[in-house]
């Protein structure tokens, strides 16, 4: 299974971002081969209003089946994420990558 | 590093003064972000020296040039916002009515449409009197406040505060409810939300607050001149408990405000008597809470 | 003759004058007043007044029909405010981030994407006596305060003769909303307080009207408390100063409760005369 985090940097040490649609990185963590991979979203960190459902549809193209996140996406994004069946956890955005993931593999985050 | 966005509905509330106000307490360790863009007054305060500006673009505009246009008028046919009209026989854009959809510019079918940037503002860093670092801006005339430059500022802010390691982002948010406030909110660890006794200030209360709970954000509120209307203020005061909003402070009626404004000094500058204080008390108040 | 009202930012005292001088005036004849700040319409809690009419108001958005589309992928790139997207095999609109051009649409080579009405608020009209008013709400959540202005001010065009005066409440700031707001005015009362914050937004407001090209003069609120600053800007710049209305806390207090306020500040009323009386000069002058 393939999980994604929104984050302010590419490593497990790396703090995570609490916002989604300007989010700085995706990390995406593949359970199976235990590979950590970044995609850059900062293009869209200046963006307008509309850049939920844009970097929503990114993170359809990466193929997660879990989001981990801080804030939670606004309803625009939320209706992207439900129609690609992405599972999203909220309030992560003060912990890093390592402390996120724990916290969701203990049941500690909140479903959105 | 944390991220403190006051907010207040509409304006008038003293939400400015009073974030200078924080702005100044925190000193050398908070950066100081202006995202009311529209109509940004937190410089009247702090004195910035407006180092570094930059203009910003944002969105489209289109241009005919008159050279590859037949005049044949399939522009004016599809744009709904009746943006181009005939002048001196010459098919032309007004960029007023523009909405920059650039429908136009698929269809022309002499390619003679081009699709500009829009300059929309300008942004800054300045250093200012609190010894530390401000972003602000300016909003160009009837430009689209889309929330992108407020989204520039914040960013820029947040660039600084990791870059130099502060503790603390103290933003003074947009009014209303669209998306220049939303893109305030983005982020947030603590929103304050400033309000007063009046039947317009709990509307818009109520309404602004919808969207910070939205975000699933903590919030505090203080409110100002509560001393104006009682009846209203223990309404506001029902409110906040009900909501889990925590509850900062009440402040008084007080033509202070105006003074200090009119010295162009932060209420922590000019006040004597404890008006100050409360402000002072409010300030560790919401740094114990969020830390 | 329409007159809009507004300021550089909100809360200095917008909509208190529009409802005072509208209920005044409307002692003596028919007014319309419209609160055209669409996302916050705040001047309905000043006025009481009989529900003689509601109505829903929609914009045009594309609705996506499956059975049609081959997944071409040309709407998503023909619009540009990310309002329709690919997602798979899937088209979804967003109304909300929708502006209404029509590309997508007219675009789509399947007919994919007709254009169908969705609400975007509400337009009431209420009726005290000889004053109209009419307030439009955006719905939260809701982007383009724009065509709602427009929607509003075409319902008063409708339903309205011209001869009857007109009073706009604007949307604060310089942005579209206001742009929109104003455009179709003969006429702009710029609202300020005499104080340096004041005075930075009367001077941006100032700049917007001089874009736009409208006559207008400045109403001083809360005058008495700062500087002479915005009195001094407006003696410099030839800019009528129609009236000060003076700071005074029985004011706020008033306002507080949602009550006019005008009947009871004497000086209130003083000054609401003047500004008539300016009006009154505008309109024997030729303006419409
Ligand atoms: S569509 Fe192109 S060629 Fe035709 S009038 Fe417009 S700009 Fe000119
Ligand atoms: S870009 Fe759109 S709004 Fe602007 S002129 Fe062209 S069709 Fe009209
Ligand atoms: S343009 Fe029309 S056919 Fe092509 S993807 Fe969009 S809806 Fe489908
Ligand atoms: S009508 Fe225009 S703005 Fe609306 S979805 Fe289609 S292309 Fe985008």
């Amino acid at each position: 299974m393939k999980i994604a985090f929104t984050t302010k940097g590419t490593e497990w040490d790396s703090m995570m971002d609490p916002r989604f649609g300007r989010t700085e990185f995706f990390l995406i963590y593949d359970e199976e081969n235990d590979e950590l991979k970044p995609h850059d979203n900062r293009s869209s960190s200046n963006d307008a209003h509309g850049a939920g459902p844009k970097t929503a549809q990114v993170l359809f193209g990466l193929d997660p089946k879990v989001l981990i996140t801080g804030n939670g996406p606004g309803g625009n994004a939320a209706s992207v994420l439900k129609k690609a069946r992405i599972d999203i956890y909220v309030g992560a955005g003060d912990m890093t990558v390592k402390e996120a993931w724990e916290a969701y593999k203990e049941g500690k985050l909140k479903k959105f | 590093m944390k991220e403190i966005v006051v907010i207040s509905g509409k304006g008038g509330t003293g939400k400015t003064s009073i974030t200078a106000s924080f702005a100044f307490l925190g000193g050398a360790d908070v950066i100081v972000a202006d995202c009311d863009v529209d109509a940004a007054d937190m410089h009247l305060l702090l004195q910035p020296d407006f180092a570094r500006g930059e203009d910003f673009y944002s969105g489209e505009l289109a241009k005919i040039h008159p050279d590859n246009c037949t005049q044949c008028g399939k522009c004016a046919e599809v744009c709904r916002f009746e943006a181009i009209s005939v002048i001196d026989g010459m098919h032309t854009v007004d960029p007023l009515s523009c909405e920059g959809c650039g429908y136009c510019a698929r269809i022309c079918p002499t390619n003679a449409i081009e699709n500009l940037s829009m300059n929309v503002g300008k942004w800054y860093i300045s250093s200012i009197k609190t010894g530390s670092l401000m972003v602000h801006a300016r909003l160009g005339i009837g430009a689209d406040n889309s929330g992108k430059l407020v989204a520039k500022v914040k960013n820029e802010a947040k660039r600084l505060a990791e870059e130099t390691n502060k503790d603390y982002i103290i933003v003074d948010g947009s009014p209303g409810i669209g998306c220049p406030v939303v893109s305030s909110l983005s982020g947030a660890s603590f929103v304050v939300l400033v309000t007063e006794p009046s039947v317009s200030g709990l509307h818009d209360l109520k309404r602004v607050y919808e969207l910070v709970k939205k975000f699933n954000l903590k919030a505090g509120c203080i409110i100002n001149k509560s001393d104006i209307n009682e009846k209203v203020t223990q309404e506001i005061e029902a409110f906040l408990r009900e909501e889990n909003i925590l509850h900062i402070v009440n402040l008084p009626y007080d033509e202070q405000f105006t003074k200090a404004m009119t010295n162009g000094q932060t209420i922590i500058e000019s006040d004597t008597n404890g008006l100050k204080q409360m402000i002072v008390d409010s300030w560790s108040k919401i740094k114990l809470t969020i830390n | 003759m329409k007159i809009a009202i507004a300021s550089g930012k909100g809360g200095t005292g917008k909509t208190t004058l529009s409802v005072n001088l509208s209920a005044y005036l409307a002692e003596d004849e028919e007014i319309v007043l419209s609160d055209l700040d669409v996302e916050e319409p705040n001047s309905g809690l000043f006025i009481n007044a009989r529900m003689v009419h509601e109505e829903e108001k929609y914009k045009m958005v594309p609705e996506w029909k499956e059975d049609q589309c081959t997944l071409c992928g040309i709407c998503q790139e023909v619009c540009n405010f990310h309002a329709v997207i690919q997602l798979g095999e899937m088209i979804m609109v967003f109304p909300e981030l929708c502006h209404g051009c029509y590309a997508c649409s007219e675009l789509c080579p399947t007919d994919a994407l007709p254009m169908i009405p969705k609400k975007m608020g509400m337009l009431k009209h209420l009726q005290n006596d000889k004053l109209s008013f009419i307030e439009s709400r955006l719905d939260v959540g809701e982007e383009q305060a724009v065509p709602l202005i427009k929607q509003s001010q075409d319902y008063i065009d409708e339903h309205f003769t011209d001869d009857i005066l007109r009073i706009y409440d604007s949307p604060p700031g310089t942005s579209c909303p206001v742009i929109e707001a104003t455009k179709d005015a003969d006429f702009v009362i710029l609202v300020t307080e005499p104080t340096p914050f004041g005075l930075h937004d009367l001077k941006i407001a100032v700049e917007t009207m001089k874009e736009l090209k409208k006559p207008f003069g400045v109403v001083v609120n809360r005058h008495g408390i700062g500087n002479d600053g915005v009195l001094r800007y407006c003696e410099d710049k030839d800019i009528p100063v129609l009236a000060k209305i003076p700071n005074d806390r029985k004011i706020a207090e008033l306002y507080s409760e949602g009550k006019l306020i005008y009947n009871e500040v004497p000086e209130v009323k003083q000054e609401l005369d003047k500004i008539i009386a300016y009006l009154r000069t505008l309109k024997q002058g030729g303006v419409q």
